[in-house]
């Protein structure tokens, strides 16, 4: 039936081992080093996400950044304009696409005050007829400080608080921004931003270039924003000393009926930055308006739709691709480290943190 | 001497050798995807998950191919540990090949990802959405790949004691057969 063995001679078993040896010790060496344990210095999706741990502490069952937040539902109402440029189901004339978002503003912790940031935040959720879905997560600044993951995580880096203090240490956040000048254009936004009274009255920028894919398969970059349809000042309802005075806000204008923004989709031209979200395109660009979001109710982050969507920018339809900017993909494999993580203590698997018991909903 | 092949079929041993390519290929993009920030992650994604799914689609034809044509018999003289060994390994390969796709959609069901195969290739869910079921799957999808990737490497190692220690048929019942058509049985 089979050959009956007829084995190796001693000389030639010491070099047969050898290489038996050789052949599993090559796979495993490259495969550990794929997998960033003999790669010490590469960016992984882990170390951002420990790095916000390091800035701002824990907090189990949260997002590790926009960690506040609230949830709105509503519906995309297109006006066909879009379609031209993209195939998305969600820009076909008269299709009302319904979505989940979510505002928040940044940080990780869940019980900052409205007033430490003067950004705030737009995500959305398009869950389109066919099935395919657009995530976008968008901020209420024209560019981003950084244009790379690397600049990022050295910003994070330079913002860990010193031990000795509780703070930052302003010598470190100094040196970081004399050594990325790219840093310049949202500083000059950053000096004039007041944190705003009301999430309704905000514009929402994708800061990241995206490509629309039309019907012969054409891609336009694009940039994409939500502008607001409300304008006023904002409540005056607003008592100063309350932290959370951006959901209050949010309730009582959709008690008085639906919040409305067009979005506003920005063409390139050939040439201009794709791959930089920290450069604003000419302001003669043709824009075009797509279309409006109406969004009808809120709820609580801790029971509300939103609380279970990563809002990952590179969940796309077919007709919406995305660019060459590097920190798209690094968002999208930083948000599913942080998605794991909070949804892990959701789970209670061992080694996680206790979710809080307002977060763990 | 008919009664019992000495090799594997050529259809097994075909999709043994396609599918050793792309199931290893799949663990180095797995582990490579999940531990990098830049744009690899996301077209060694957009590899992933088709040729999970082709993997997946192939893992159910071999299992059909093994069932209907069994392999050949282990050699006579192999110690009863390591037919075990054997044994349970190669079932361990079949599982691992059949459960990491499945735990992997199932997985994107959970955490409420549309799964898209391509720019609009679409596949149903596979699981109701929730966050809790996500996180279990998602760890047992990185635990099961280690399991793979180390039973993959026994396997080799195991192979490579057979054709190149022992020099028993058992790797050669794998490999193609040799041009001019010898019948081992005689040279026994």
């Amino acid at each position: 039936m089979h050959d009956p063995a007829t084995p190796a001679q001693p000389g030639h078993r010491t070099s047969a081992w050898t290489l038996i040896a050789a052949a599993v010790a090559v796979p495993a060496i490259a495969f550990a080093y794929v997998g960033g344990w003999l790669a010490p210095h590469r960016l992984t999706p882990a170390k951002v996400i420990d790095q916000f741990q390091h800035n701002a502490g824990t907090f189990a069952g949260y997002r590790r950044n926009h960690a506040k937040g609230v949830c709105v539902t509503g519906h995309f109402d297109s006006n066909g304009q879009a379609q031209a440029y993209s195939i998305a189901q969600v820009f076909a004339p008269g299709q009302r696409t319904p979505v989940v978002g979510r505002f928040a503003i940044p940080g990780s912790n869940p019980y900052a005050p409205d007033s430490s940031v003067p950004i705030r935040s737009m995500a959305l959720r398009f869950a389109l007829a066919n099935g395919q879905q657009w995530r976008t997560g968008m901020n209420s600044m024209p560019v981003f400080p950084v244009a790379t993951p690397q600049a990022f995580y050295a910003q994070l880096q330079a913002q860990q608080p010193d031990p000795a203090t509780g703070k930052p240490d302003p010598a470190k956040i100094a040196a970081f921004f004399a050594a990325h000048p790219e840093t310049a254009a949202f500083r000059a936004w950053a000096k004039t931003a007041r944190p705003s009274a009301s999430f309704a009255t905000e514009s929402y920028w994708s800061l990241n270039a995206f490509a629309f894919v039309d019907a012969a398969g054409r891609r336009q970059p694009v940039r994409w924003r939500m502008v607001p349809e409300a304008n006023d000042a904002g409540s005056a309802a607003n008592a100063p000393g309350d932290a959370n005075y951006l959901a209050a806000d949010l309730t009582e204008r959709l008690a008085r009926g639906p919040q409305r923004w067009q979005l506003q989709v920005t063409l390139a031209n050939p040439g201009d930055p794709t791959n930089d979200a920290t450069k604003t395109w000419p302001d003669d660009r043709r824009t075009i308006d797509a279309g409006t979001l109406v969004l009808e109710r809120s709820e609580s982050q801790a029971s509300g739709p939103c609380r279970d969507i990563n809002y990952d920018p590179l969940v796309l339809p077919a007709g919406i691709e995305a660019s060459d900017d590097p920190l798209l993909p690094a968002r999208s494999a930083a948000y599913a480290d942080s998605y794991l993580r909070r949804t892990s203590e959701e789970a209670h698997l061992p080694g996680t943190a206790a979710p809080m018991r307002e977060a763990s909903r | 001497m008919n009664a019992t092949p000495d090799r594997f079929t050529p259809a097994a041993r075909a999709l043994h050798w396609l599918m050793a390519v792309m199931i290893v290929a799949m663990l180095f993009i797995g582990v490579g995807m999940v531990a990098t920030v830049s744009a690899r992650h996301e077209w060694l994604l957009a590899i992933h998950k088709p040729l999970g799914i082709a993997i997946l689609l192939l893992a159910v034809v071999r299992l059909a191919v093994r069932l209907r044509h069994p392999p050949p018999p282990l050699p006579a003289d192999l110690p009863v540990l390591q037919k075990l060994a054997a044994l349970a390994s190669h079932w361990l390969l079949y599982f691992l090949m059949l459960a990491m796709p499945l735990i992997g959609w199932a997985m994107l069901s959970a955490g409420g990802y549309p799964v898209m195969l391509g720019e609009s290739l679409r596949l149903p869910p596979i699981f109701p959405t929730s966050p809790v079921a996500f996180a279990v799957l998602r760890h047992l999808h990185g635990t099961f790949a280690m399991l793979l990737f180390l039973t993959f490497l026994a396997h080799m190692a195991a192979a490579l004691y057979h054709g190149l220690i022992r020099r028993d048929g058992v790797l050669a019942s794998m490999l193609p057969a040799p041009p001019t058509p010898a019948d081992d049985s005689d040279q026994a």
